[in-house]
């Protein structure tokens, strides 16, 4: 071959390392080197520590604070109280849902770990001894922690702070501990359907309270610069625009006036989307002390304060045919949101997208009723790695259909099948309102099934029942099905907003004079890998290789608005907006190259990286050389430079859809489990990056291993958290994690620029049925239709305990 | 607080000399007297790993040492491995098996790998993930960090090997 062959189309495709490519991460040269910059190793001159004296009640009467003994400490700075923070208007906040929460304890605490004091020191060990010195008298009130008592009649008054006020931000409270309740479906329609209905399924299914609980806990640096008025605020922000907007609100400090940077982000899975009391304190500290002040949670402080997940207690009822066609469905919720309503959900939504839970099935009538309850739990409800509400909803209906088949005597798989949503039903519109874009549940199922055997897994379980029940083994085999549907992406504006900012993203991109580009967006990484995927999209729109793509997010001074990265709403959102701003990019290349070339726009055609006269490939201009004229020559009636920006209101949530099968030992003596098998198919509409995506999956279906078979945030009857550190709270380690098979099929999303649905959360959503499932298909032949996560060894025993198999 | 003490300790070849208090932790002095931010804080417990050094041969969580402790140590963190200019393998592999994801936990586990391999160079998997278990990895889900581990290994059996 002669050097100087011309490389093929799909050699310069190739080296643009675009969409599809399994491309190496940018990021990992930083990281594996030690070389990130998390909020923690932000070091500035003169930097104090701020920590947080902590409620050791979960209710209790605040009688005094007294600090002059931290105060006399050498190096303690200053001491805040809600006292302090009142004249400023800074003792109480407002939360994502509505409600109020309090920065620093006014008159009472709530919960345990709640925020009291707040100490200023010169470093964290004198911060640390600080607060130990700070006498705080307390009064201890009754105690709610389950939200059913916390509706009874004559339950003690949690937020005296709302005594009185029958409306809340939700409409009506009934009850002095009742925050809304918000229904969405046809509540007559779906009450008709199960009452006359040949078989109805009922169950209580629960959703036990945890947390996200990333490697890297919350924190900021907040730094007033008090000669030129600006507050810079370096912090673990899943959304650092909505932040610096909520910043400059809260603190009457202009929105000019403030920087807010998210550095490296040690993982979020929505632990980091709230604005916590430590925000707060920081900037009051930092501006009353003309120094940048840090705070950073240690992990007691993350897994008792900062934002828990789920508590759903959902009552399900489900109605079919006698040869299993579902009829209707209907679901009420006691949420339990703790002492302050502060779920991280758009703000009509206040169950989030709960209402996707008519799930993968063709429904005809649904209802879903959810009551939101305060209780003396810490705030939070927050979506731990999935959208909105999303795993619970799946999770519901993925345990609904099981009890369904168990009650119809009817194979579970067969039953998902008979109800799928088929393929020419989509757009489908579901009786809770949602418009599914796009689906091909079949394939996807049929695909699945048969990678793993079903029917001779099915066999294997049977012959191993008889086993059992001979005394010849004490092993119990589940098969764990789900299939799941994700809603993604939130959100069109018209419905979706988060303290009034509408649910847009946006992408600025900038090419440089030799061809090479940066570009902006107003997400943030938290390990999802962006520099490396958006570049991708970049890439295969601009005909510029991705290795020459710079992508920055973070920064509020240098990215476009956008609300940021959590429920899968990056790819969705801002990579459509990237592949928006490169559109428009590239629009001005043609103009650029028609030029060049001396021909009509409409002459030319692109091809992978340049635009060549049609009919005649050999006459091209690439996007370097495009790029190169835009900068250097005079064109007439085209302003120079080639840099475009745009801001993206998706038409549509996205709809991420996956078959996942677990295979699971069970002993029945010891309640230990083995995961024999775990198959995940996974359907995101075009895939950017496989590599990512195969890790992203791996990384979500640990955490959905980890909720459902051990981990938990437990409460005590006096509100004492019980699983507040590593010891007690589970995260797997790689001896425990199981081995995992990911597969995929690919049904674009019809609305999004580039087909791309987003996957990142629907590992963990299809990830706890499946393991869930799998617990309870294992003792299905002995009779048990629901035992709640999670399924730690202890109440596996429990389980085989309560059925009378240990004899 | 109680008088300072003057420790002397090699980081990652150098000889080092510092003033800490008697109750300072080897975390801290790394991160914030030596500016050595690699090894990162999790939990502060001993439980995730995030904070592993070598210390005098063996994988340690520096959250739970003093730094008096390591007085006359020898230690070497994630920074001492490779250098830009020339990777440790096992920088390589992470990144080639994307063994990484929002890289909290990377130093530690690159750094715990790193004795592991020298204590049990031919690793099985199940080896391997007995041998990482005391590192929390909260994005990953472990299986492309055992693999880069188990090619690591490989590669750097196979360089041993051509060495010889």
């Amino acid at each position: 071959m002669n050097d100087q062959t011309p490389p093929t189309r799909e050699e310069r495709t190739a080296a643009l390392k675009g969409l599809g490519c399994a491309r190496k991460r940018v990021e990992d040269a930083r990281f594996t080197q030690g070389k990130g910059n998390y909020v923690d190793d932000v070091k500035l001159p003169a930097m104090l520590f701020g920590d947080f004296v902590r409620s050791p009640y979960g209710h209790a009467r605040v009688k005094s604070i007294d600090a002059s003994a931290a105060l006399a400490l050498p190096g303690v700075i200053a001491v805040l109280t809600a006292k302090d923070l009142e004249p400023l208007g800074l003792h109480w906040m407002p939360t994502l849902a509505g409600d109020k929460q309090m920065v620093l304890a006014d008159g009472k605490v709530l919960f345990q770990g709640q925020e009291v004091a707040f100490v200023v020191a010169e470093d964290r060990y004198v911060a640390a001894d600080a607060v130990e010195l700070v006498e705080v008298e307390y009064e201890d009130l009754p105690v709610v922690t389950d939200p059913f008592k916390a509706l009874e009649p004559n339950a003690p008054v949690l937020r005296e702070d709302l005594q009185g006020q029958t409306e809340g931000a939700h409409g009506l409270r009934r009850h002095h501990n009742h925050i809304f309740l918000w229904e969405q479906g046809d509540k007559d329609g779906a009450e008709a359907a199960i009452s006359e209905a040949d078989v109805v399924a009922e169950e209580r299914v629960y959703y036990h309270r945890t947390h996200p609980c990333p490697l890297e806990t919350c924190g900021c640096v907040a730094s007033m610069d008090k000669v030129n008025g600006k507050l810079t605020l370096w912090g673990t922000f899943q959304a650092p625009h909505v932040v610096r907007t909520v910043a400059s609100l809260l603190s009457g400090i202009a929105e000019h006036n403030i920087r807010v940077i998210s550095p490296d982000i040690g993982g979020g899975f929505g632990n980091k989307v709230g604005v916590y009391p430590g925000y707060v304190c920081s900037i009051v500290a930092s501006i009353v002390t003309g120094r940048p002040v840090k705070w950073v949670e240690d992990r007691m402080d993350n897994l008792m304060t900062t934002a828990f997940a789920r508590d759903y207690w959902m009552d399900g009822r489900i109605a079919a045919t006698k040869d299993g066609k579902i009829t209707g469905l209907s679901v009420h919720v006691t949420a339990d949101h703790g002492a302050f309503d502060a779920c991280a959900d758009p703000t009509k939504f206040p169950a989030g997208f709960f209402h996707i839970c008519t799930g993968s099935y063709d429904i005809p009538v649904a209802y879903v009723g959810v009551d939101g309850v305060y209780t003396n739990k810490a705030p939070g409800g927050v979506a731990y790695r999935c959208s909105f509400r999303v795993t619970e909803a799946a999770y519901l209906i993925e345990r609904m259909i099981e009890i369904l088949a168990q009650k119809l005597g009817m194979d579970a798989a067969e039953l998902r099948a008979k109800n799928f949503i088929r393929k020419e039903q989509f757009p489908y519109h579901s009786a809770l309102g949602w418009e599914y874009d796009s689906g091909d549940y079949h394939t996807a199922w049929d695909k699945a099934l048969k990678a793993v055997d079903y029917d001779g897994l099915r066999a294997e379980q049977a012959e191993r029942v008889v086993a059992f029940r001979r005394g010849e083994t004490r092993k119990l085999l589940g098969i764990g099905l789900c299939h799941f549907t994700e809603i993604v992406g939130a959100g069109p504006v018209k419905n979706c907003d988060i303290l009034g900012m509408g649910m847009f993203d946006s992408c600025e991109i900038r090419i440089h004079p030799t061809g090479s580009a940066i570009a902006r967006l107003g997400t943030i990484s938290q390990g999802q890998g962006h520099a490396t995927t958006f570049a991708q999209i970049l890439a295969s729109e601009t005909g510029i290789p991705a290795d020459n793509i710079t992508i920055e997010e973070g920064d509020t001074d240098t990215a476009p608005y956008g609300l940021g990265t959590y429920g899968s709403r990056s790819t969705p959102v801002a990579g459509a907006a990237a592949a928006m701003a490169a559109r428009k990019i590239r629009a001005k290349a043609q103009m650029i190259a028609a030029y060049l070339l001396e021909v009509h726009e409409g002459d030319l055609e692109w091809d992978v990286d340049r635009f060549a006269v049609k009919g005649a490939p050999e006459r091209f201009k690439t996007m370097t050389e495009i790029a190169y004229a835009a900068y250097h020559d005079a064109i007439p009636n085209i302003e120079p430079g080639l840099e475009a920006v745009s801001y993206y209101d998706p038409p549509n949530m996205t709809y991420p859809f996956g078959a996942y099968i677990c295979v699971m030992e069970i002993d029945a003596d010891t309640g230990e489990h083995e995961i024999r098998q775990f198959y995940a198919l996974d359907d995101c509409g075009t895939r950017i990056n496989p590599m990512v995506i195969e890790g992203q999956v791996h990384g979500g279906l640990t955490e959905a291993y980890a909720i459902s078979m051990g981990q938990e945030i437990a409460y005590d009857e006096m509100g004492n958290v019980k699983t507040g550190t590593l010891m007690d709270f589970f995260l797997p380690t790689s001896w425990e994690t199981p081995h995992y098979t990911t597969d995929f099929t690919e049904t674009p999303s019809p609305h999004h620029p580039i087909g791309a649905k987003g996957v990142g959360e629907s590992p963990n959503v299809g990830g706890v049925p499946a393991f869930s499932n799998a617990v309870h298909d294992a003792f299905r032949a002995f009779g048990l239709t629901q035992s709640h996560m999670p399924h730690d060894q202890w109440r596996i025993w429990k389980t085989a305990q309560d059925l009378g198999l240990h004899g | 607080m109680a008088d300072k003490i003057h420790l002397k300790m090699t980081v990652n070849g150098q000889p080092v000399e510092t003033l800490a208090e008697p109750r300072e932790l080897l975390i801290h002095v790394l991160r914030e007297r030596l500016d050595i931010t690699g090894p990162h804080i999790g939990c502060e417990t001993t439980h995730c790993g995030a904070c592993t050094v070598d210390l005098d041969g063996k994988s340690v969580k520096s959250c739970t040492v003093f730094a008096a402790q390591a007085d006359g140590a020898e230690i070497t963190t994630v920074e001492g491995i490779g250098s830009p200019d020339k990777l440790h393998v096992l920088q390589e592999m992470f990144r080639e098996h994307h063994g990484l994801q929002c890289g909290f936990c990377t130093p530690g586990m690159i750094t715990r790998a790193w004795r592991l391999l020298q204590e049990n160079p031919t690793p099985s998997e199940e080896e391997i993930r007995f041998g990482m278990a005391g590192n929390l990895c909260r994005c990953t889900g472990y299986q492309n960090i055992v693999k880069a581990i188990m090619a690591a290994a490989t590669e750097m059996n196979a360089a041993k090997e051509a060495a010889e």
